[in-house]
């Protein structure tokens, strides 16, 4: 996988970043294609339960898990479509999940988010956000004392998870056990409703952790390529063993909090406001600019990733629901230790 | 020789640590000082880098170890008093008991909870809480009352593929001894008749089964025999073998040190009730702590709990009517 190659000389640093930034864009336009699937599956009242889109924060997200490799441990926020792909998650993973299929990693349990693949470090959230770092934390703890060298692990978190008191001991717990930790922290400047002043009193949220020691480093969330240096910059750190850091992007949700929500409490102002720039947009201006892409190549690319998209989609509803039949009802790993261990009477 | 409950459960951690390089310890004072009660006294030195000192973040230490878990280790958590683990409770019951059911992977985690009131203990140092871990699906509860359980069952704890509430009481660490760790042991699941007897069931875990030992002995010079079961892990709760007796006795008092709204006595009286009404020949009773907090001063702390002899007056009133 590609990293931030900046100590490399000059020619080679240009070239190597500009296919960072290419892939990086490809993979937000994925996301966003696929977000907007999701939406509109859910308006077609195919979806049950919620749909959280990523809408505005695909630039940080794809720089995160752009900057992870196998052996990393990443656990993403609800917005992190992006991220996700870019550490590898199938398409096919997301859409089994969003439309209940029992061949998806979650066979139909979970919903939604609520998805990832344990084992390949691709840790699965719960509601609870906060409660995630120390399970990354963990996740890292055990490589030290298995002798694993060289991994980090990335925490993605919201402005309104950094009040949780999960995130401080968390934060407090990685920079005592000096873990490879990076806090990715989209400040999108709403949790649900409620706007920042009303979450938080300091000016910066770095403020938070550098209380903890923790290094850390604000970042303009819509330009795509900030968000991938300053993002590979804390990851290349916290694998060479500095400790755990912290990245801050100033960004808006370009959505509500989910696809239930209309946003229509979101600042005017805000929105029209350079915050409010949609970082799709600016990578697409940026591409253009730069001629590291003309018009007919990012149509294709939009093609690419739609049929993609659509295929997925395809395959995927016709597939089977869960079945409360063929259930085990049975939450423990140890059979035996299970209690209402029975056959099925109201399903 | 003499083995404490708490000798026990410090050389069940100390096998752990030696036969499976997975384990390790993480925990308030569990390091170079051993534990606020001396449960891993000496294995910080025994085993370097495997028994750590945790901040005071019970949310962040329950975290680590369901993400250690994940990674394939097997950590023991130690809460320092069971009251301290509501600050993690939602780690407990969201994260690790959720883990399998929803993706597959295991969470075989151990979480040490010293539990169970003492004399002066108070309202935060005293509390069981069996009752609200056994109410989630995807936990392990365990209520050892011997020292050969204490020991057999924290072994088994670690080698179980699930997250293991373990809840080992405090009044019992040094109250108990026996000559010599187990050999072998009953499998987890498995309730104990701690003594047998055809006139009446009596149903507990934990601290109590020693106070059921007491009144069983003090009623059989009245000439009544009491059996008592020894429930051993609260979840999985051994139903056949609560019935199995019922149907012996015919009458049933089911006792536990916890609050008295709900829990373990509630759900055994149910499960007879439900599966073997017709097998009782009188009302089941049932006794636990009052409905307030654990007080603090002993004479209030001894009237709150169950005691052999308010469980003595239950059991000759159950066998008057």
């Amino acid at each position: 996988m590609v990293h931030t190659l900046f100590n490399h000389h000059a020619v080679d640093e240009v070239s190597s970043f500009r296919g960072l930034y290419v892939k990086a864009y490809r993979v937000m336009l994925l996301a966003r294609i696929l977000d907007d699937k999701f939406a509109s599956l859910y308006r077609m009242g195919r979806i049950h339960g919620g749909v959280f889109l990523g809408r505005g924060q695909e630039a940080l997200s794809v720089s995160i898990g752009l900057a992870l490799r196998k052996g990393d441990v990443f656990a993403p926020l609800i917005r992190d479509q992006a991220g996700r792909l870019a550490f590898g998650e199938p398409v096919l993973d997301a859409v089994r999940t969003y439309l209940g299929s029992a061949l998806g990693p979650m066979r139909a349990r979970d919903g939604n988010v609520h998805r990832g693949r344990p084992k390949e470090g691709y840790l699965v959230m719960i509601s609870h956000l906060g409660a995630m770092i120390s399970v990354v934390n963990g996740a890292l703890f055990a490589n030290r004392l298995k002798g694993i060298k060289g991994t980090v692990g990335a925490a993605c978190i919201g402005d309104g998870g950094t009040s949780t008191g999960a995130f401080h001991e968390a934060v407090n717990q990685a920079a005592v056990e000096k873990l490879p930790l990076v806090l990715i922290v989209a400040d999108n400047h709403y949790a649900y409703s409620t706007p920042t002043e009303r979450q938080f009193a300091c000016a910066s949220l770095l403020d938070k952790v550098a209380g903890y020691g923790i290094e850390g480093k604000a970042v303009d969330g819509t330009d795509l390529a900030a968000c991938l240096e300053v993002t590979g910059e804390a990851v290349a750190r916290a694998r060479d063993g500095a400790g755990p850091q912290m990245v801050v992007a100033r960004l808006l949700r370009l959505c509500g909090h989910g696809e239930h929500d209309d946003a229509s409490y979101v600042d005017p102002a805000l929105k029209a406001s350079p915050l409010g720039r949609d970082c799709l947009k600016v990578a697409e201006a940026h591409l253009l600019q730069s001629a590291w892409a003309d018009r007919a190549t990012l149509a294709a690319w939009r093609n690419d990733a739609a049929q993609h998209v659509e295929e997925s989609v395809a395959k995927v509803q016709r597939e089977p629901g869960p079945d409360p039949y063929k259930e085990d009802w049975c939450a423990l790993a140890s059979k035996h230790l299970s209690e209402g261990h029975e056959p099925v009477e109201n399903p | 020789m003499s083995i404490t409950y708490l000798d026990a459960i410090r050389e069940a951690q100390a096998r752990a640590l030696a036969d499976d390089p997975r384990v390790f310890i993480y925990g308030q004072d569990v390091g170079s000082f051993g534990g606020a009660f001396k449960a891993t006294k000496n294995l910080a030195q025994a085993f370097p880098g495997r028994v750590i000192d945790a901040p005071i973040s019970e949310d962040a230490m329950l975290g680590l170890a369901v993400g250690a878990a994940i990674q394939g280790m097997r950590p023991i958590i130690e809460i320092q008093f069971a009251d301290f683990s509501t600050p993690g409770f939602n780690q407990i019951v969201n994260q690790a008991a959720t883990l399998h059911w929803r993706t597959r992977v295991p969470c075989p985690i151990t979480v040490r909870l010293p539990c169970g009131g003492t004399s002066g203990g108070g309202p935060f140092h005293s509390q069981s809480l069996e009752a609200i871990y056994a109410h989630y699906p995807g936990l392990v509860v365990m209520t050892p009352a011997t020292v050969e359980d204490a020991y057999s069952m924290l072994l088994e704890a670690v080698a179980i593929d699930d997250p293991v509430i373990f809840c080992e009481h405090k009044y019992l660490y040094y109250h108990l001894k026996a000559e010599r760790l187990p050999s072998e042991a009953m499998p987890t699941g498995k309730a104990r008749i701690a003594r047998a007897g055809r006139d009446m069931t009596l149903v507990t875990y934990s601290a109590m089964v020693h106070e059921a030992l007491v009144v069983a002995e003090e009623l059989a010079f009245e000439g009544t025999e009491i059996e008592v079961v020894d429930l051993r892990s609260v979840k999985p709760l051994d139903t056949d073998t609560v019935i199995a007796s019922v149907a012996r006795t015919g009458r049933l008092l089911c006792v536990g040190e916890a609050f008295p709204w709900g829990g373990v006595t509630a759900e055994v009286i149910a499960r007879v009730a439900t599966e073997g009404f017709g097998l009782l020949d009188a009302p089941p009773l049932r006794l636990n702590a009052k409905d307030t907090p654990v007080p603090y001063h002993p004479s209030l702390w001894a009237a709150h709990r169950p005691t052999a002899r308010s469980i003595a007056a239950a059991a000759r009133r159950l066998l008057r009517s």
